[in-house]
């Protein structure tokens, strides 16, 4: 069994809200992970089966194989669609609030991520499950090794903030408490980082990459390795590397 | 110069601003503090990446205190 997950900033007081969910851990992720897994299988190779048992049988079946195989492929596309919806691109005019609200994001950030933020619209924070990246309708977690991400709905509760305002509320909650923020959060998707990659706008794109360079190196563990860098960045060893736009 | 802001729909309204050595301006900014957090805000100080610590009493010595509304699963 496995060490919670702590929170020196104390419990997020939005927990209260999903009293009845199991709180997010190293864990509980890994086992979630796995279910999402079987249940892609699930939704998969019976129709898989299908169309190669019909096409061996009746060989003048092969078109309804043919759509059970495009059955196959979707199912798991879709899925991996609604999760890349988190890091939807913004969208309309930036106004003066949002220039105030980009102000106060950019001075919570580091310079690295701040050069992200400016670039892609998404604010990456390296956590203890991973490396995470935040936009204004949810959270997108790097798993440690980059080949999974968990997508996570999880929103302000108010209408009016502008964009950057919104990814900071994010910012924040995460920062407080990381396992309480993945326990708040609904998770829409986990699954292979590619499925979820080729949904994406090229600027969320972008950051996707970047998380991943960073979940390479594993957790975080000391605030020591905090600068971070994308491909191809003053790389001095790992955990001394700084983003360039 | 230490401040409380709030993030609300003009991108951030600053709501108070104290130095230690300034108590009726420190007594204005726990009873603003106070206020804000009756209205449903939620107090937090940053200290860097990975970690923000909540506060439910201000904090007259951090340099910023921010208030944020509630978030939840979309």
């Amino acid at each position: 069994m496995e060490a919670a997950i702590e929170s020196p900033g104390g419990s997020l007081p939005e927990l209260t809200r999903v009293h009845w969910r199991p709180r997010a851990s190293e864990q509980l992720l890994r086992e979630t992970g796995r279910l999402w897994t079987a249940s892609t299988v699930a939704h998969t190779v019976p129709f898989l089966v299908a169309a190669v048992v019909l096409t061996a049988l009746l060989p003048i079946l092969a078109p309804v194989s043919l759509v059970l195989l495009v059955h196959a492929w979707a199912i798991p596309e879709l899925y991996a669609s609604r999760g890349a919806k988190v890091l939807r691109p913004r969208r309309g005019e930036l106004g003066p609030a949002e220039r105030v609200a980009a102000g106060l994001l950019g001075d919570l950030v580091d310079h690295g991520p701040r050069e992200l933020v400016a670039r892609t619209g998404v604010a990456l924070e390296r956590g203890r499950l991973g490396v995470w990246l935040l936009g204004e309708a949810g959270a997108l977690l790097v798993r440690p090794g980059a080949r999974r991400v968990n997508c996570y709905c999880v929103k302000v509760l108010d209408g009016s903030l502008p964009p950057s305002d919104r990814i900071a509320h994010l910012l924040l909650a995460l920062r407080t408490d990381e396992a309480g923020f993945a326990t708040v959060a609904n998770l829409s998707f986990s699954g292979a980082r590619w499925r979820v990659r080729r949904r994406l706008a090229p600027s969320a794109r972008a950051a996707l990459d970047a998380a991943a360079d960073i979940a390479r190196l594993g957790p975080r563990s000391t605030p020591q390795d905090r600068d971070v860098c994308t491909e191809g960045q003053c790389a001095t060893g790992p955990g001394s590397r700084s983003f360039s736009p | 110069m230490s401040r409380l802001v709030r993030m609300d729909a003009s991108g951030h309204t600053t709501v108070a601003e104290w130095t230690l050595d300034d108590a009726p301006a420190v007594e204005a900014a726990v009873l603003a503090f106070r206020a804000e957090l009756e209205n449903g805000y939620f107090a937090l100080v940053s200290e860097g990446e990975g970690h923000a610590e909540q506060v439910r009493e201000l904090p007259i010595d951090a340099s910023l205190v921010i208030l944020r509304r509630p978030i939840a699963g979309g």
